[in-house]
């Protein structure tokens, strides 16, 4: 396969650690190990359902399907969606070298089957093979003052993306004002519109406010947050509560099927937005909810 | 859990009702949108009676999909020694082939259709009129259910690409759920309508 797209690295890169080998097993672990806390959820959610009912032995299949794919390093879902990276790095990084490994590191892993090429030429229909192309895969960069670098990955899959939707306050349709009262009422009309659609039971991350690119950039930044975690504002606490009890209680359950679990997990962000607008944006994310954390300080590379 | 074995009868179809979980196993056929689109030009529009260089194939599909089953997938494969087998097998989103589904259906006496995310009323009613049923399989299920792919028989019009191509597979202890039966039974209408009416409560409760 060749990787035409790379750009040579320059002199001053070359000084910098390769990271190209270490960004490959990131993405092995997004794709093939589910994150602990979203396997507990799925449990917890597996035994609050009927005995028996087609929700149940959906979850029950799911979970036997995370346990295989960790165990036999395969992918969890043969959609392993769009790369999306988060990179925290101190002063002095060069970004572009980071970039260029990320690139890098998506075509191993595609070679090495942890990715399905998913990167498609949007006039031509044309597959790249390596999950490489124009924007692809997401890279987002944030300068911080510790010491080191972290990276988050998720995967984000299609099915669910296409689920995901932005809604601009007021709503005269749901009857939803700019108020937390009509972010609810909002986003029990988009867990309604997905039904089954973006493989339930999901997570939503869901952004208040900016402009509309950086509230769906945000609303998929809540979705690195542990999906039992509270926010630490008490309003959104309380929302995100309440959210997580009534989307469950319209009764989509996993896959559509019907059954007490459609949703696990409900984070909530805000963001300063004009006085003209005020968006909703709400970021769906399947079961299969694939992210993994890397921190390198030095020569020592962590994961979780 | 009520096991399905294929060829399945019509009777067996009948007795079948939404919502409940099927483990199925036999010898089943992928097709996606190319081998949908293909069977509609040159198998239902001919009405039988397909150009020379298609006949011996539609004799091969008769037989495997009379009383048989259509699974909506693209697989992953890989091919060791000569021999494939599947590697992912989720199933794809199946309302892309509502246009074709309820002729092939007729057709073939085709008895099942798996897949995600239900389908149609042109289903639906041939679910009714010829005795056939909407199994939904588990989205994003991709090791477990190769591992239910137990040998790769053939394939066909690999031409088309590994995804699309008509995969011959035999599965054991398929794990799906009924959500259209042969009954007008529709899951996924029930629980749109059911799910609208406690929208509406708890949005204007
Ligand atoms: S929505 Fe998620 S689980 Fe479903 S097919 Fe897509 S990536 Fe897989």
């Amino acid at each position: 396969m060749t990787l035409t797209l790379f750009r040579i690295a320059s002199e001053k890169d070359s000084l910098m650690q390769d990271l190209t080998e270490a960004f490959v097993e990131l993405i092995r672990r997004a794709s093939t190990q589910l994150p602990a806390d979203m396997e507990r959820a799925l449990r917890k959610a597996r035994d609050q359902e009927e005995p028996g009912s087609a929700a149940q032995k959906a979850l029950d299949t799911i979970l036997k399907n995370v346990e295989m794919s960790r165990a036999r390093s395969s992918a969890i879902c043969q959609d392993t969606g769009t790369p999306i990276f988060t990179i925290h790095y101190p002063l002095g990084v060069s970004t572009r070298a980071l970039a260029d490994q990320i690139r890098r590191a998506c075509a191993i892993a595609t070679e090495r089957s942890f990715l399905r090429p998913n990167a498609v030429d949007s006039l031509t229909g044309k597959n790249s093979g390596n999950n490489t192309g124009v924007d692809f895969p997401t890279v987002h960069f944030e300068e911080w003052d510790e010491e080191g670098i972290k990276v988050d990955l998720i995967l984000k899959g299609g099915g669910c993306e296409n689920v995901s939707t932005q809604y601009e306050l007021p709503n005269s349709e749901l009857g939803a004002g700019r108020d937390l009262e009509g972010v609810r009422r909002v986003v029990l009309d988009a867990v309604h519109k997905a039904q089954g659609l973006g493989c339930s039971p999901g997570v939503l991350g869901i952004a208040i406010g900016g402009d509309r690119g950086t509230s769906y950039l945000k609303s998929k930044q809540l979705l690195l947050r542990p999906v039992d975690d509270a926010n630490e504002q008490p309003e959104l606490a309380a929302l995100e509560q309440r959210l997580l009890e009534e989307t469950n209680q319209l009764g989509i359950g996993p896959m559509g099927f019907g059954g007490k679990t459609t949703v696990l997990g409900v984070k909530i962000g805000t963001l300063h937005r004009l006085p003209a607008s005020f968006f909703v944006s709400v970021a769906y994310m399947c079961w299969a909810n694939r992210r993994a954390s890397m921190r390198v300080i030095g020569q020592e590379i962590t994961y979780a | 859990m009520r096991k399905l074995t294929v060829p399945i009868s019509e009777a067996d179809i009948r007795a079948l009702r939404v919502g409940e979980a099927v483990s199925l196993n036999g010898v089943i056929v992928t097709a996606r949108d190319a081998a949908h689109k293909y069977m509609i030009e040159n198998f239902v529009k001919t009405g039988g009676n397909p150009p020379a260089a298609e006949a011996a194939l539609y004799q091969e599909l008769k037989k495997v999909l009379a009383d048989g089953v259509i699974y909506h997938c693209g697989p992953v494969v890989q091919q060791t020694d000569g021999k494939w087998s599947f590697v992912a097998a989720g199933p794809t989103t199946s309302i892309r082939e509502e246009p074709y589904q309820a002729d092939v259906i007729a057709h073939f006496g085709v008895r099942a259709v798996i897949g995600k995310g239900g389908m149609g009323a042109q289903t639906l009613k041939a679910c009714q009129d010829y005795g056939a049923v909407y199994l939904h399989a588990i989205g994003g299920a991709a090791t477990f259910i190769a591992e239910s792919v137990k040998e790769v028989l053939t394939v066909y019009k690999l031409d088309f690409g590994v995804p699309e191509a008509f995969w011959v597979i035999r599965v054991e202890d398929f794990p799906a759920v009924v959500t259209m039966d042969s009954h007008g039974g529709s899951l996924h209408e029930l629980i749109k309508e059911q799910s609208a009416q406690k929208l509406t409560e708890l949005i204007r409760g």
